[in-house]
């Protein structure tokens, strides 16, 4: 049976309020990643703009996020199409198996992200 | 002759639903959907089974998917339905087939239940009618002219896949019609009930609903109002 327990904030509101922050925050920060990109970078230029603080807070808040935008999303997916509803009892397992191995995914990428950073 | 392919299934007898063809004669005429399948009852076959009450688009007994889109058969010219001469008639998606056209609505009223679609005021009943004035009373405009029909929910995939915990879009226009009523008392009640990932929040607005809604009503609009109602209530 599909429950709420596993969703991001166990509320709809909540969660449907961080997706759109989210999408907002990983907007901004693609755009000026892909402006940085266009308007020409070297590695000089590229460590010297990570260095600063302001963009270590910047890509920091990006990563959290993507974490939550994905989980959000995902979880959405996962409880509409890998169901008991769907798939017979065998969505039960499916799901789950699934949703952890996402978790793990984005928890990775946070702290690869945050070693890359501040490593 | 109109081509006219009819969903059939009898879960009793066979295995699995099949479409039965019948060439009608409709001598010209734009008749509706629902003459169609009187036609074939009378004259063709008389264990064509469907649902069908006031013939005129009030009643909402007779939603069914006709040629790939939901709309009352009633009300349904041909000129409006039929493709290359072809009619292909099923029963509204999403809901477990009863017999023929005619589906099992339980999943759907059991949501419309779910939103108490009654006025909740426990202030002392006034000698006369509890009054509102125009503006509040137009403000129900849009919203209490369904039939309760399912033409919107069953083309709502949301609906199709969450049928037990998304209120779905014909719910969620009677949810807000409550909660857009001056004279009702349970705003808080109402809102607090709503606030979990399913019932408001599967709707991703694709607006399925607003494009099949026989009575040309928008519950995607009412259900945007539903969540600026939620995040006014948490702020």
């Amino acid at each position: 049976m599909v429950t709420q327990v596993t969703s991001f904030s166990r509320n709809g509101l909540s969660d449907w309020l961080i997706q759109r922050v989210s999408s907002l925050i990983l907007l901004a920060y693609f755009l000026f990643i892909g402006v940085q990109i266009a308007t020409g970078i070297d590695y000089t230029s590229w460590r010297a703009l990570h260095d600063t603080t302001a963009m270590k807070v910047f890509t920091l808040l990006a990563i959290g996020a993507y974490v939550s935008h994905a989980w959000i999303g995902l979880w959405t997916v996962f409880t509409d199409y890998l169901t008991e509803y769907m798939l017979g009892s065998i969505g039960n397992v499916v799901r789950p198996v699934l949703q952890i191995a996402v978790v793990l995914a984005l928890v990775v990428y946070a702290i690869w992200v945050i070693q890359v950073i501040w490593g | 002759m109109l081509q006219v392919s009819v969903y059939r299934f009898n879960p009793e007898t066979d295995a699995a639903p099949q479409m039965q063809e019948y060439q009608v004669e409709t001598g010209g005429k734009d008749l509706m959907v629902l003459d169609v399948l009187e036609m074939i009852k009378a004259e063709h076959d008389a264990s064509v089974t469907y649902r069908r009450s006031c013939r005129e688009g009030v009643c909402g007994s007779d939603g069914l998917n006709i040629n790939g889109k939901n709309g009352l058969a009633c009300i349904t010219p041909l000129s409006d339905a039929v493709k290359n001469n072809k009619l292909v008639i099923r029963p509204l998606p999403g809901l477990p087939v009863v017999r023929d056209l005619v589906v099992d609505m339980s999943l759907f009223y059991a949501q419309y239940e779910k939103i108490e679609p009654y006025l909740q005021n426990n202030s002392p009943a006034p000698a006369i009618e509890r009054l509102q004035t125009p503006e509040d009373r137009a403000k129900l405009d849009g919203l209490y002219e369904c039939i309760l029909c399912a033409c919107c929910s069953t083309s709502c995939p949301s609906f199709w896949w969450n049928p037990d915990r998304f209120v779905g879009p014909a719910g969620l226009l009677q949810a807000y019609r409550f909660l857009a009523d001056s004279r009702d008392q349970a705003t808080d009640e109402r809102l607090a009930k709503l606030d979990d990932p399913f019932s408001v929040f599967r709707c991703h607005g694709i607006q399925n609903c607003v494009n099949v809604c026989p009575k040309g009503l928008n519950p995607t609009r009412a259900i945007g109002h539903i969540r600026t109602m939620l995040l006014n209530r948490a702020a």
